[in-house]
C-alpha cells in the first residue's frame, strides 16, 4: 500500500503536528557541551563497540587528544596507575568511541543515499556509457539526451499535468472536507471522535485490495472508471483520515481560551472562527494540504487499477511504462523520467518536513 | 486517554451560555462534509468488499453474482499458490520489519547524540520517505542491474566477481526475494527513525545521569534506562510496520512483478492478479479477508503498545 501508514491520533495526548517537534535535528542541542564533559552523559551507541576496549594510555602519561583514538597495541597498564594517567584514558577511550560513532554515521548516509546519487549518475549518462561493462559513478559526458528521449518515449506532460490535477483537487478537497470535522473532534470529545481515531488507524490497516474491487464496481456503475473524477473522489476519500489526524492535532493546539475570549468579546462564533481560530491553524493546514498533495502525487495502486487510458493515466503508472517486459529497456530515459517524477515530492517534502516529524510520536508517514 | 480542557464554566453568562449550545448544535453539522465521503467510498466499500468475498463475483460476467458461502475459502485452503505467496508476504514482512527496526534504532541512537553531520542525515532522510514507491522500485532496479548496475561493479571492484559477475539479483530464483527485503527496508528507514527518535527524546535524562553516576555503562545504560521507556513506542512502530509492508504492493510490483516464478508474489500481488488480470473479484476479495487475519492480530499488538505507552506517560 501507498500511502500513510499512520500512527492513529491519540484521543488527547498527541502534541500540534506542527508545535515544535524535534525532527532529526534533535531537541537537545545542550547536550553537547555537556557530552564534552561529563563522560559518558550521552547514549553511547550500543552498538558500536569501536574503541570502548582501546586504552591509548602510551608511556608517555596520555597526551590524549591523537584525534585517533587507536593507537598501537592496547599495552597492559600497571596496577598501580598515576592519578593523571588514569584522568587521560577516559578522554582518549571517548575519542575513540566518537569516531566509531562517526565513521557508523557515514555508513548509514551512505547506505541512505547512495541508490538516489546513482539514479542521477544513470539519468545524465549517454548511451555509450550506459552501456558499457564497466559502470562508473560520474558520467564522463553528461548529456540532456534522456530527457529529450524520455519526453519522446512517453506521455509525460500529460501524465504530469494528470498528476498535479489529482494530487492538487485532492488535496484541496481533503483540506475542505476535514477541517471543520477535526475541529470537533479536537473541541468536543465523545464517541464520535473516538470512533474517528479508530477508524483512522483501520482504515490505514487494511489490505487495500478489498477496498480496491467495491471501488472499481461502484465507479463502473457511475461511469467513473477511466475517469479522471473517479481518481479524485478515490483520493480525496483515501486522505481524509490521516488528513484528520493532523489536522485535529493542530487545531488542539489552539487554545480554546482564546476563542472563549473572543466569544465573552461579542464575537460571534463564525466570526471567532474567522479572525481566531483560522490564522493560528494556517500553516498546520498548508502542511497538511502539502502532504495530501504528496500522497496523491506519488500514489500508484488506486490510479493503476482505475485508468487504463494513457492519456488519462498518472506520473507513476506511466513510469511503469518506461520498463520493458524484457527488464529494463532503456536505462536512461528510465532514470531521466523517474528523477523527474520525484522532484516535486522531494521539494515539497523538505518543506513539511519538520512539521511531520514533530509529534510524530505515533507511527509514520509512508509513501 | 487525557482530555483536553473543555470550555470553563466560571465565568458562564446566558449569553455564553446560549452561544455555546447553539456551537454544540453547529458542531454535528460540521462532521458531515467529511463523514458522508468517508461513509461512501471508505466504509462502504469496505463493508462491502467482505460481503464479495462470500461471492462468486466476476469481472464483465453478465449472469447475477451468487451467494456462494465458504466456497472461496475452502478454494483458497487447498490453493497452493495462495499459500506460498501468504508464506512469502510473512517473510517479506518480517525480513523488512525486524532488521530494518535494529538499524533505525542504531540510526536513531546516533542522531540523539551531538554529532556534526546530523542536519545532513535530516537531509538524506527525506529521499526514501518522499519518494513515489514507483521510483523506488526504478532506482533499485538500476542499482541491481546486472550488467549496467553499480552493485556488481562495486563487488568487481573488491575483487567479489567471481561469483558475481553478470549476475542479476532480481531474477535469481535464490536471491529475489532477499533483493527486494533490501530495498523494502532502505524505503521505510526514515520513518522508524524518526519515529524512534521522538521516542528517545522522551527518556527522561535525569535518569541517564544518575545511571552513569552509578557506574553504569553505555549498555546497561541502554538496557536499563533507555530500553524500558522506548518499548512501547518500539512495539507499536514495528506493528505498523509489519502490517504496513505485508500489505505493500508498488515497490515489489516494479522490482519483480511478482517474479521470478513467485518467489517474490506477495499477496497483494496475487490479490491483484487474480482481480485484475483474471477477474475473479469474488476469490481476490476472500484473500483480502485471509490477509485481515494476520493484521488483525498486529493491530491489537500495536493498540496494546499505544494504550501502555499512555499509562506511562
Amino acid at each position: 500500500m501507498s500511502g500513510t501508514e499512520d500512527g492513529g491520533m491519540e484521543d488527547g495526548g498527541m502534541e500540534g503536528g506542527g508545535m515544535g517537534g524535534a525532527g532529526l535535528e534533535g531537541a537537545r542541542e545542550g547536550s553537547g557541551a555537556k557530552a564534552g564533559a561529563t563522560a559518558g552523559s550521552a547514549t553511547e551507541d550500543s552498538g558500536e563497540k569501536a574503541g570502548t576496549t582501546e586504552d591509548g594510555a602510551g608511556e608517555d602519561g596520555g597526551s590524549s587528544d591523537g584525534g585517533t583514538g587507536r593507537r598501537g597495541t592496547p599495552t597492559v597498564r600497571p596496577a598501580a596507575t598515576a592519578p593523571a594517567r588514569r584522568a587521560a584514558s577516559p578522554t582518549a577511550r571517548r575519542t575513540a568511541t566518537r569516531t566509531g560513532q562517526y565513521a557508523a554515521l557515514l555508513a548509514y548516509l551512505a547506505f541512505l543515499a547512495f541508490p538516489f546519487l546513482w539514479l542521477i549518475s544513470t539519468a545524465f549518462k549517454p548511451p555509450r556509457e550506459l552501456g558499457s561493462i564497466h559502470p562508473t559513478w560520474i558520467p564522463e559526458a553528461p548529456t540532456l539526451e534522456n530527457f529529450r528521449q524520455a519526453f519522446a518515449q512517453q506521455p509525460l506532460l500529460a501524465a504530469a499535468g494528470n498528476s498535479l490535477l489529482a494530487a492538487a483537487l485532492s488535496a484541496l478537497s481533503a483540506i475542505v472536507l476535514a477541517t471543520p470535522m477535526a475541529y470537533v473532534l479536537a473541541r468536543y470529545r465523545n464517541r464520535l471522535s473516538r470512533a474517528a481515531t479508530g477508524w483512522v488507524v483501520i482504515s490505514q490497516a487494511f489490505p487495500l485490495v478489498l477496498v480496491i474491487i467495491p471501488l472499481f464496481l461502484i465507479l463502473k456503475g457511475i461511469h467513473l472508471v477511466d475517469s479522471r473524477i473517479g481518481l479524485i473522489m478515490v483520493y480525496v476519500v483515501w486522505s481524509l483520515p490521516f488528513a484528520l489526524w493532523m489536522l485535529t492535532g493542530y487545531v488542539r493546539a489552539v487554545p480554546p481560551e482564546l476563542e472563549e475570549a473572543a466569544a465573552v468579546d461579542g464575537a460571534g462564533r463564525v466570526r471567532t472562527l474567522v479572525s481566531v481560530t483560522a490564522p493560528l491553524l494556517a500553516p498546520g493546514i498548508v502542511a497538511t494540504a502539502l502532504f495530501a498533495f504528496i500522497t496523491a502525487w506519488n500514489e500508484f495502486f488506486f490510479a493503476l487499477v482505475l485508468l487504463k487510458s494513457p492519456g488519462k493515466q498518472t506520473l507513476p503508472v506511466v513510469l511503469t511504462h518506461f520498463l520493458g517486459t524484457e527488464g529494463v529497456a532503456d536505462l536512461g530515459p528510465l532514470a531521466a523520467a523517474a528523477l523527474l517524477a520525484t522532484l516535486p515530492s522531494l521539494l515539497l517534502f523538505a518543506v513539511i518536513q519538520r512539521r511531520i516529524t514533530g509529534g510524530m510520536l505515533a507511527g509514520a508517514v509512508k509513501n | 486517554m487525557t482530555l483536553t480542557t473543555a470550555p470553563r464554566r466560571s465565568d458562564a453568562t446566558a449569553a455564553d451560555r446560549a452561544a455555546r449550545t447553539r456551537r454544540d448544535h453547529g458542531a454535528w453539522f460540521l462532521v458531515l462534509p467529511a463523514l458522508i465521503p468517508i461513509l461512501l467510498l471508505s466504509v462502504g466499500p469496505l463493508l462491502y468488499g467482505i460481503g464479495l468475498a462470500f461471492t462468486d463475483a466476476q469481472s464483465g460476467r453478465t449472469q447475477a453474482t451468487r451467494f456462494g458461502g465458504l466456497l472461496n475459502f475452502s478454494d483458497l485452503f487447498h490453493d497452493t499458490l495462495f499459500w506460498d505467496s501468504f508464506r512469502i508476504g510473512l517473510v517479506w514482512a518480517f525480513g523488512v520489519t525486524v532488521p530494518q527496526f535494529f538499524l533505525a534504532l542504531g540510526l536513531a541512537l546516533l542522531l540523539h547524540l551531538p554529532l556534526r553531520l546530523r542536519w545532513l542525515a535530516r537531509a538524506l532522510a527525506i529521499i526514501p520517505w518522499a519518494m513515489p514507491e514507483v521510483v523506488v522500485g526504478i532506482m533499485w532496479r538500476l542499482v541491481y542491474h546486472p550488467d549496467a548496475g553499480i552493485l556488481n561493479e562495486t563487488l568487481r571492484g573488491l575483487g567479489l566477481s567471481g561469483a558475481t559477475e553478470g549476475r542479476d539479483w532480481l531474477s535469481g530464483l535464490a536471491t529475489a526475494l532477499p533483493a527486494v527485503i533490501v530495498v523494502g527496508i532502505w524505503a521505510g528507514m526514515p520513518q522508524t527513525t524518526v519515529t524512534l527518535l521522538a521516542g528517545l527524546q522522551h527518556v527522561p535524562r535525569e535518569l541517564h545521569e544518575a545511571a552513569a553516576m552509578d557506574g553504569a555503562g553505555a549498555w546497561r545504560r541502554f538496557r536499563t534506562v533507555t530500553w524500558p521507556a522506548l518499548r512501547p513506542i518500539a512495539l507499536s512502530v514495528t506493528a505498523l510496520n509489519f502490517i504496513w509492508n505485508f500489505n505493500s504492493f508498488a515497490l515489489v510490483f516494479v522490482l519483480t512483478d511478482g517474479g521470478p516464478g513467485g518467489r517474490t508474489r506477495l499477496p497483494m500481488l496475487f490479490a491483484y492478479e487474480e482481480a485484475f488480470r483474471y477477474g475473479q473479484f469474488g476469490y481476490a476479495a476472500t484473500m483480502g479477508l485471509a490477509m485481515v487475519a494476520v493484521i488483525s492480530v498486529l493491530l491489537a499488538v500495536y493498540l496494546a503498545g499505544r494504550l501502555k505507552g499512555e499509562d506511562d506517560r
